[in-house]
């Protein structure tokens, strides 16, 4: 039995040689914005992390208030390297909201949301609210003070909006209070919805790029442009960026461990100075600043609302935003990004110096 | 990594640019073995983490606070339970039964007391009965009190 | 004329007029009888007296707990409440026994409170002999003598506004008793006649007891009539300071009764527990008072060379030694905890060294080096688990890094090998595009 003959087996089957061709044929074009095009392969990949790390803590970690915190402790300091995949988990996660962000936003700037590429916008931004509610479920998991209040004070604010408010509290708690029942519930969230909601989402996306290749910049459309093979130049060129964020990763977790805290007290009052993750900290400072009442309405209501009303914004920008011929729109759009990141950086950095 | 890699390409390729076959298997090789090398580090530590620590499991919610024979009627083991002590007491009447060790006066720990069947704290004289409640001296309120079973040769100890 | 059904309306308004009227009336009657106070003729004509001094006592019995009971005035003075006159409330021939004198209050109050017959009508629980073990404290047996200038009922428990013990207002409450009795034993002229000193009041709120009534509300914690007594107050005897002390601090107690020191302490007449820890100013101890160094209070009676002066020098080593294995190991618990690795466990582990530690500072009482051995010992122990504990984390630690360091070689090594095949295939790439136009 050679290769040759395997190959041959395979393919009668599962059609391969077919894959194989269209690979072959995938090209990325070459220009002096081509990295951006690493930066999705790079989510991906780190994503991949995540679910294999993730797979391995499930064997230890234990759901419930009363082990919940003590069986990551176990985790950290009986189980062999145990210390090294809860790191690499906690780290990757941040390094791949992070990536998603550049990603998202080298998306926009290079308007590879054009037609026909609207179903991969909205497929995207989906995933972001999907990336960003694993962050905060997982966040929940190790049930330590920190979290505990980060999750009381992110699902209370939650609450504030009108209407649906108080039953989406209610929803996400598993009821009034911050208790075992939400971390069961942030734990079924985690491991099973959202990983399977994930994945078809993922596949929606990925089938997408492929179908459409992948775009260009609005200024090199119908010009010329350099283009490399997909396969193998610019997945070995993706294989280094994976090896080297490894390397990182392995950095970061022996370099870096993340914390383990103090078990969650019901009782106790909260630390202080308690701030969310780096991803929710611009959205956290920005409440922090509006005055109490805005017109007739609370201050705290009318941030969440706008928030909420530019995640809507964001999934219409491939309907709104469409030619490359308006060159004004396209200006406009640039302008509102630049803002918007201008914003989220700034108010990030305010938000940790405060 | 720029100038050593410019040095080993200009080694490895030919003035006309291509790559002596020799050359080019070698890096195959190399690259074949590194990453091999690479994907066993990566997989031997899952499968360490994958194989069971010495201490099986994270001890909780329940304890196993002593063996059965290890205990005589009428006296009293102190064990940990998380991160607190806990006192298991055989009374003179072959019973278990399990408290919290932290006196709730000042925090001391407690001990039993074979002579008088009581749990006793030395730091001030307080004394509770074998329902934890406090009985005598300053200690406000009873001790905590926890379910005790026992399974085979191990007692063991659950909140209540 | 009515209709049938109309003279069926009638009488049920009547019939519910009816029952508003008697509910309205019984209402009334008991109301009534509720806040029906016997009258007390004494209390109407005293409370609208000028002088403070006469109004006072009608003021001050709304919050008396025998008013609560249903008493009155004439239940302890005697006299005719119901009478409207002067003369006729005050009869001597209607018992008026009118103001005691000091050396008669603790039988005016005796009557009823050394009557276990009476007393068990009104709390079964209270105990009948108070007046008795009054006339067994110095109080009382100066009174006897006809001194006046001492504590009556009345000092302590106040008149016409008693209030039950229970009450956090009332003069006797735990954390009033001390400035009760601060009231005349804090009188520097007051004591002099008696030739006591005046400054137990100032020394007892430097004491730890005193923290633990007054700050942190511990009512367990002591205070005067805890250790002098309270109806039978006097200062303990020499040979049984360490009875009362034994009280809460019992084990302690119980070690110095089989320590050489008791005998020692007795013969010499020097009053147990309070020669070191004093009788008011109860500070917190600390390890200098153990020991052959100046400023030890071992040495006050302790010679170099003497049994006593080698066991005070041996404890006060032993206590040393475990304090300074315990600081060690903490210090590289907190080390290895800054450093990132999780410790909480053999920090948690330390506790049994500091218990013993604890421990330690109570046996000392045995003034038997051996005796402290067997807990220091087990300490030591312990802090050294805590100590290899410290070393293994920051071991670990090492290992960590040295890891990461050759892991990295490795993972740039093969990044370093993909960019090389990359460059290869992509410069055969263009050789054979070349190939092709050519």
């Amino acid at each position: 039995m050679n290769i040759a003959a395997l190959t041959a087996w395979l393919d009668e089957r599962l059609s391969i040689s077919t894959l194989a061709a269209m690979a072959q044929k995938k090209e990325v074009p070459v220009h002096r914005h081509s990295i951006w095009y690493y930066f999705g392969g790079m989510t991906l990949f780190l994503f991949t992390v995540q679910v294999v790390t993730g797979i391995l803590l499930l064997l230890y970690y234990r759901p419930s208030a009363e082990n919940a915190f003590e069986s990551v402790q176990f985790i950290i300091t009986e189980v062999k390297f145990g210390w090294l995949i809860r790191s690499i988990h906690s780290w990757s996660a941040n390094l791949m909201v992070a990536t998603l962000f550049v990603h998202m936003f080298s998306v926009f700037f290079l308007r590879a949301y054009y037609p026909p590429r609207e179903i991969t916008w909205v497929s995207g931004v989906l995933l972001l609210f999907i990336v960003i509610c694993f962050g905060f479920s997982g966040y929940l998991l190790p049930w330590n003070k920190l979290a505990f209040f980060a999750t009381k004070v992110g699902t209370e604010i939650a609450g504030v909006i009108p209407i649906i408010g108080r039953p989406m509290l209610r929803f996400l708690r598993g009821g009034d209070d911050v208790t075992g029942a939400t971390l069961t519930r942030f734990f079924g969230f985690h491991v099973a919805v959202l990983p399977a909601t994930a994945t078809v989402l993922i596949g929606i996306h990925v089938l997408m790029v492929q179908l459409h290749g992948m775009s260009v910049p609005p200024d090199l459309i119908d010009k010329p442009v350099k283009k490399m093979k997909f396969v193998p130049n610019f997945l070995l060129r993706d294989l280094i960026g994976w090896i080297l964020a490894i390397g990182v990763l392995a950095a970061l977790a022996a370099l870096f461990p993340w914390e383990l805290g103090e078990k969650a007290d019901a009782f106790a009052p909260a630390p202080a100075g308690i701030k969310p993750e780096w991803y929710f900290l611009f959205m956290f400072q920005t409440l922090k600043y509006l005055p109490a009442k805005i017109w007739i309405i609370d201050g705290e209501v009318v941030g969440i609302m706008a928030f909420n009303l530019v995640a809507l914004l964001l999934f219409i920008v491939p309907f709104v935003d469409r030619s490359p011929q308006n060159k004004r729109r396209r200006l406009v759009f640039n302008l509102v990004g630049v803002v918007a990141l201008l914003f989220i950086v700034v108010m990030t950095i305010v938000g940790y110096v405060t | 990594m720029g100038d050593s890699t410019s040095d080993k390409t200009s080694r490895y390729f030919g003035s006309d640019g291509s790559t002596p076959p020799t050359r080019r298997r070698f890096l195959d090789y190399l690259l074949g073995s590194s990453a091999l090398a690479t994907l066993g580090a990566i997989v031997y530590p899952i499968f360490r983490f994958m194989s069971p620590p010495q201490v099986i499991e994270s001890t909780e919610s329940s304890v196993i606070a002593a063996k059965v024979a290890e205990i005589p009627v009428n006296s009293g083991k102190i064990f940990k339970f998380g991160n607190k002590p806990g006192i298991l007491i055989r009374t003179a009447s072959g019973e278990f039964k399990a408290f919290s060790a932290v006196c709730t006066h000042l925090e001391c720990i407690v001990q039993y007391r074979g002579d008088t069947k009581q749990i006793w704290c030395a730091c001030h004289n307080g004394q509770y009965n074998l329902n934890g409640k406090n009985i005598g001296g300053p200690p406000p309120r009873p001790l905590e009190e926890f379910k005790v079973n026992t399974r085979g040769d191990d007692v063991v100890v659950t909140k209540a | 004329m009515c209709t049938h059904r109309e003279m069926k309306a009638l009488r049920d308004v009547t019939s519910s007029v009816r029952c508003a009227i008697m509910a309205f009336l019984t209402l009334l009657l008991v109301f009534t009888l509720a806040s029906a106070q016997k009258k007390s003729s004494c209390i109407e004509c005293h409370a609208r007296l000028d002088d403070s001094k006469l109004s006072a006592p009608a003021k001050l019995f709304d919050n008396d707990i025998h008013r609560a009971r249903g008493l009155s005035c004439n239940d302890c003075h005697g006299g005719d409440p119901n009478s409207d006159t002067k003369e006729g409330a005050k009869d001597p021939s209607k018992g008026f026994l009118g103001k005691p004198k000091t050396v008669d209050i603790p039988a005016y109050c005796g009557k009823c409170h050394s009557d276990a017959n009476l007393m068990k009508r009104f709390n079964p629980s209270l105990r009948v002999d108070q007046e008795r073990e009054y006339y067994s404290s110095v109080h009382g047996k100066l009174l006897r003598g006809g001194e006046t200038k001492v504590a009556t009922c009345i000092s302590c428990h106040s008149v016409h506004g008693i209030r039950a013990i229970s009450d956090p207002l009332s003069s006797v409450y735990a954390s009033n008793v001390a400035e009760t009795c601060a009231t005349c034993h804090a009188s520097a002229d007051y004591m002099r006649s008696f030739g006591i000193p005046s400054d137990q009041y100032t020394k007892y709120k430097t004491s730890v007891h005193a923290a633990a009534l007054y700050e942190k509300q511990d009512l367990s914690a002591p205070t005067c009539n805890d250790c002098h007594g309270n109806h039978g107050a006097t200062p303990p005897g020499i040979a049984s300071v360490a009875n009362v002390c034994g009280q809460c601090h019992a084990r302690q107690a119980e070690l110095f009764q089989t320590s050489p020191h008791k005998a020692a302490f007795d013969q010499k007449q020097l009053g147990e527990c309070i020669t070191c820890h004093n009788n008011h100013a109860i500070a917190k101890p600390t390890d200098h008072w153990l020991g052959i160094n100046p400023g030890s209070l071992c040495i006050n009676c302790h010679k170099p060379g003497d049994k006593g002066f080698v066991a005070a020098g041996s404890m006060r080593s032993q206590i040393d030694d475990l304090i300074a294995s315990i600081g060690k190991s903490n210090d590289i618990l907190d080390q290895a905890e800054r450093a990132g690795m999780e410790v909480s466990r053999p920090k948690f582990e330390m506790k049994e060294a500091t218990d013993a530690l604890t421990h330690a500072r109570v046996l000392i009482h045995t003034s038997v080096t051996a005796e402290v051995d067997k807990v220091t010992a087990p300490g030591l122990a312990a802090a050294a688990k805590g100590y290899q504990a410290g070393l293994g984390a920051l071991s670990e630690r090492r290992f960590r890094r040295e890891g990461l360091a050759v892991s990295l070689v490795f993972i740039l090594f093969l990044a370093g090998l993909v960019y090389l095949k990359v460059r290869d295939i992509e410069r055969r790439q263009k050789q054979a595009a070349i190939a092709d136009e050519g």
